[in-house]
Formats: C-alpha cells, sequence, structure tokens
C-alpha cells in the first residue's frame, strides 16, 4: 500500500472550476496515491479535460486547491515529475518522430535516453519519419514517447487509445501496465469501458462536474447495477413514466421502455399493477451499464458512494440474464 | 502494488530557458520548408539576376556614387528576402497554434519567453542566410558593384533591419487563427515593398506617392540599407534622414507591443 508520509500524486481539494455562467466542475474532492493505476471516467462534458487541465497547471481552480506531489502543478512539471498524453494535437507535422522525442527530452531536466524511449514506445522503425506522415495509432506512440522521455513519477493519458486498432491498444496498454509495475502512478481518461475495467486499479466517474462514484472496477460496477427493467408499454406517456417508483432512469425505444433501477421488484410491480405495461423483463448490468446509469442526463441525484458496494450487488453482469 | 517512496523535492528544476538542441531542430526546421525557401532565397536571387541583366553600359550608374544600379537592386531583394524569412520563422507559432504544439510545450518546464527568443533567433539565422546568399549572387556574377564599406554596412542594415518583421510575424501568428498566417502576410507584405520602394527605382519623396509611402512599414528600412549605396568615390553621401530611423523605431515598436499583447492573452492561464 501507499506509504504515508508520501505526498499524493494527485490531491484535489473542493475545486471547482467555473466559466461565466457556466460551472464545469462543482466541488471535487480526489486524492490519487503513488503507484496507483486510475480510470477517469464520464460522459463529455463532465469535466474530465477541465479537471485534466487543472492539475496540469494549464489553468486554474475558481475555488479549491491543486497538489502534485505535495507542489504546484506548476513545479511539479518543472521538476519533469507529471507528464501527459494528450487526445488530439501537440505535434509538430513537420519534424521526424525522433526529432520530437530529442525536442521533449532536451527541455526536462533529468530526461531518459531518447534511443531507449523510443524503442520502449515501439516507435523504432517510425524514428525518421515526419510526424505528419505517421497515422493516428503511430502518432499516439509518438505522444505516449514524448511522456515517457522526461521520466515522469505521474502520467496522465487523456483518451489515450482513440485511433488504434486492437492490437495496437493491447501492446500500449501493456506497455503503461509494465510502467506502472515500476511504481509510476498513471490517471487515464477513456470511453472504453473494458480498458478502464482491465487495467485501472481505481475507477473514479464523474458527473456533471461532480464524482458520483469512486472504488474499484467491481465495486462501480456494483453500484450501478440495480438492473433494468423492460417492457413493452405502448403509447406510455410522461406523467406515467415520471410515476414509476425507484427508477434511476427510463428510456422510451418505440413501444419499448427501460427503467434503471435499485429496486427491481418495486418497478416491476408497479408495473404489471398499476399500468399497461406487459411482457416484462429483469436484466442485470455492467461496467457500461453503471456508467449510463450513474453519469445519464435522467440519472437520479445520487448518493455520493464511496468504496463500499451494496450487499446485494452480486449478481453476475451477464447481459440479458432472466429471473 | 509495488511503491516507489518518492521524495518529490530532490528531483532537479529545469532552467526552462534557451537550450541548443530546440534551436537546433528550430533551425532545421525553417532551412528545411521549401515554400518560404523559394520566397526567401529562390525568388530575390532570380529576381535579382533577371532585372541586373538588363540594366547595362550607361544605365548602371547612380551619378557619382561608386555602387551601381545592379547593387541598388541586389539590396532591394536582400531586404525583401529577409523580412520573408523572418516574418515567417515569427509567423510559424500560428501553427505550432493551430497544431496544439503550443500547449504540449506548456506541458513542459520550457518558459513562453525563451520560447519566443528561440524563435526570434531561427529568425535571424534565416535573416542572415537570405541575406548572404542575395549578395553571393550579387559578387560572384559581379552585378553588385560597391565599396567595401558599402557591402558590410548595406548588409548589416538588412539584417538588424529585418528584425522588427520577426516581431510582426509574431504578431501576426499569435493575433491571426488561420493555420498558416503567412498565407495572409505574403500579399501584404508584397504591397507594403512596393510602398517600401524595393521593387522599383528610388520613389521620389517630394511626390504625393513618395509622401504616402513614407509612411508605410518597409519605407524607412529600405532608405537605411540602400543609404550606404550612395557614397561616392571622395566618400561623401546623400544627407541621412532622421525621419527613416523613425518610421522602422515606430513600426517596430507596434510590431512588439502588438506580439507581447497577443502572447500575453495566448499563454495567460484561465
Amino acid at each position: 500500500m501507499t506509504s504515508t508520509t508520501a505526498p499524493p500524486a494527485i490531491a484535489l481539494r473542493a475545486v471547482t472550476k467555473s466559466f461565466g455562467e457556466v460551472h464545469a466542475v462543482r466541488g471535487v474532492d480526489l486524492q490519487v496515491g503513488q503507484g496507483e493505476v486510475v480510470a477517469y471516467l464520464g460522459p463529455n462534458g463532465a469535466g474530465k479535460t477541465t479537471t485534466i487541465d487543472m492539475v496540469l497547471g494549464l489553468s486554474q481552480p475558481s475555488s479549491g486547491s491543486v497538489s502534485v506531489f505535495g507542489m504546484a502543478p506548476r513545479e511539479a512539471i518543472d521538476r519533469g515529475l507529471v507528464s501527459a498524453v494528450l487526445q488530439t494535437g501537440g505535434l509538430l507535422p513537420d519534424l521526424t518522430v525522433r526529432e520530437t522525442i530529442r525536442y521533449t527530452a532536451a527541455l526536462f531536466p533529468a530526461p531518459l535516453a531518447v534511443d531507449e524511449v523510443i524503442e520502449r514506445a515501439g516507435i523504432a522503425e517510425l524514428a525518421d519519419r515526419k510526424v505528419g506522415k505517421c497515422s493516428g495509432g503511430e502518432q499516439q506512440r509518438v505522444r505516449f514517447a514524448m511522456a515517457l522521455v522526461s521520466d515522469p513519477e505521474l502520467i496522465i493519458l487523456d483518451e489515450p487509445t482513440a485511433g488504434m486498432d486492437v492490437a495496437g491498444r493491447r501492446t500500449f496498454w501493456e506497455n503503461i501496465r509494465a510502467d506502472a509495475g515500476r511504481g509510476r502512478t498513471v490517471v487515464f481518461a477513456t470511453h472504453y469501458l473494458d480498458e478502464a475495467d482491465a487495467y485501472a486499479d481505481r475507477v473514479v466517474l464523474l458527473r456533471k462536474g461532480e464524482i458520483v462514484a469512486d472504488g474499484t472496477a467491481a465495486e462501480v460496477r456494483a453500484l450501478g447495477t440495480g438492473r433494468t427493467v423492460r417492457a413493452t408499454w405502448p403509447g406510455a406517456d410522461q406523467s406515467a413514466l415520471a410515476g414509476i417508483p425507484h427508477a434511476q432512469s427510463v428510456e422510451v425505444r418505440g413501444e419499448q421502455v427501460l427503467v434503471h433501477t435499485g429496486d427491481s421488484d418495486a418497478v416491476a410491480r408497479h408495473l404489471l399493477n398499476h399500468t399497461p405495461a406487459r411482457d416484462l423483463e429483469i436484466l442485470a448490468r455492467g461496467l457500461e451499464d453503471a456508467f449510463v446509469a450513474l453519469t445519464g442526463d435522467q440519472a437520479a441525484e445520487p448518493d455520493r458512494v464511496a468504496s463500499t458496494p451494496s450487499p446485494t450487488a452480486t449478481t453476475a453482469s451477464t447481459p440479458g440474464s432472466l429471473r | 502494488m509495488s511503491t516507489a517512496i518518492l521524495d518529490p523535492s530532490a528531483r532537479p528544476v529545469a532552467a526552462g530557458g534557451l537550450n541548443r538542441t530546440v534551436l537546433g531542430i528550430e533551425l532545421s526546421r525553417v532551412l528545411r520548408n521549401r515554400r518560404t525557401m523559394i520566397f526567401t532565397i529562390i525568388f530575390p536571387i532570380v529576381m535579382f539576376l533577371f532585372i541586373s541583366a538588363q540594366i547595362t553600359g550607361e544605365n548602371d550608374r547612380m551619378g557619382p556614387a561608386v555602387a551601381n544600379v545592379g547593387a541598388y537592386i541586389m539590396v532591394s531583394m536582400a531586404i525583401y528576402g529577409a523580412i520573408m524569412a523572418t516574418t515567417s520563422a515569427g509567423a510559424s507559432v500560428s501553427i505550432e497554434r493551430a497544431c496544439g504544439w503550443s500547449r504540449q510545450l506548456r506541458l513542459t518546464p520550457l518558459k513562453p519567453l525563451p520560447y519566443v527568443m528561440t524563435k526570434v533567433v531561427a529568425a535571424l539565422v534565416f535573416g542572415v542566410v537570405a541575406t548572404a546568399m542575395t549578395y553571393a549572387a550579387g559578387a560572384l556574377t559581379h552585378k553588385a558593384v560597391m565599396s567595401t564599406q558599402g557591402w558590410w554596412q548595406s548588409g548589416l542594415a538588412v539584417v538588424l533591419g529585418s528584425l522588427v518583421f520577426a516581431a510582426l510575424g509574431l504578431f501576426m501568428g499569435y493575433l491571426l487563427p488561420s493555420e498558416n498566417a503567412m498565407q495572409f502576410l505574403g500579399p501584404i507584405l508584397a504591397v507594403l515593398s512596393i510602398f517600401g520602394g524595393i521593387f522599383s527605382a528610388p520613389i521620389d519623396p517630394d511626390s504625393g506617392y513618395g509622401q504616402v509611402a513614407a509612411l508605410t512599414p518597409i519605407y524607412g528600412f529600405s532608405q537605411i540599407a540602400h543609404w550606404p549605396l550612395s557614397q561616392t568615390a571622395a566618400g561623401a553621401h546623400d544627407a541621412f534622414q532622421v525621419s527613416w530611423v523613425v518610421n522602422l523605431v515606430v513600426w517596430g515598436l507596434i510590431f512588439v507591443a502588438g506580439a507581447i499583447w497577443r502572447f500575453r492573452r495566448d499563454t495567460a492561464r484561465v
């Protein structure tokens, strides 16, 4: 476990960030210990990038405090403690791959050997190619090499595998895992929930600028578990739908109504006794559903759940299992 | 889980200043950009050779001056090349902003000011290269004749004056949202060059056109750089006008102020 004397890699305390009337981040408390691999999940506009920008010192919080290894973000960058792989951009197309890494290495106080990093990122055969001539996946590996070359203690990855094929994604994550094994802290934002599931020690779920879940992938999956009650209900009207008890969210697809709920018994009872709904089906859910349930627009204001899973949430998340 | 107990303050702080590797890469970027090479080196040399080939005999004399018309054209073309070189080196920040490179650099210890200084030094070196190539063409073809003093005085004036346009390039590079600010700046510089008198014989300063031209940014620069050519065999010069220096300095201050204003806005942390 993390030593109690070591400063956390990231410490956010009551951080808010507003752009005029838009409250992008609304009170985030988050500590990431050294050596943790954390997935940062949330739909677009949840405040992921805004938070990452503050951790990287690209912007300042409206209130609250941000520290990286116990110091201001800018100081952590000046010491080469933190680096980031941004989702897009950040590359000069007219530089060769090797020049890009050399350029980056030259800016840091104690960089790794350029050729070693190029080797480790798997871009040795691209080294003399112009960056602009590399494919999206290749460019992503170049960004990874740029992030590695400063020998950082914390790497932040924003959608690191966007644009990579399946094999590329697997290799990329093998590299990241190998790195985390050396004690490096990794925080990544991703849309691929299977990546969060497979590679993160911890999943932090963000919704509308607030953390709605924080725990291991299994714990977060359990939080969202509840179930989905599916029924055939032609012509369901808004007020009738709004009257369903214990609903976390309601989706209507043609004649199908899907109710996400923590209490499927109560929903089923209500639908059968008080509505024309018929042909009921009750489905268990996976991390993806937990994600939707906890971050969707219709999600009820969730209790801020820490890492204690509810004891009832033990169902294997096999979609389509019938009760 | 293995954990390194890290003492973060043990890591050294990067200087964040000017850096030889970065400067080297920036220079090679500038020098291998084919499109700017055409406008900064090939175009001025071709224009010089083309025009000076048509001016021969008595037509090649400039009154009592030692320097010939060929030298006048060579200096004009060197000014154009140096301006294009320094402006495009400065304006390359627009490309870097568009592709997110300047944002990426903010994740490194590099400070914004040394970054701009690197750009200015790269612009200066490029300006020197462009000037030297045009001057070499003039000397090797014997089309340009000047006193030794004239060669180095005018050359130095071209290089130093063109630095003002590195500031213009930076200003526009930080101002314009376009990916390549030079597509916009190229035609403007061509028009300003006409007003600056570098695509023509000397402008009559007393004409209405001359009075307007005297207010444009390249005019003062062009007058200063051409002034050493007026030297006669006896060592006399035409009168040096302080207004030329005022023109260059005022435009220089406007460009530098604009570049600082836009640069601050670009690097501000919101």
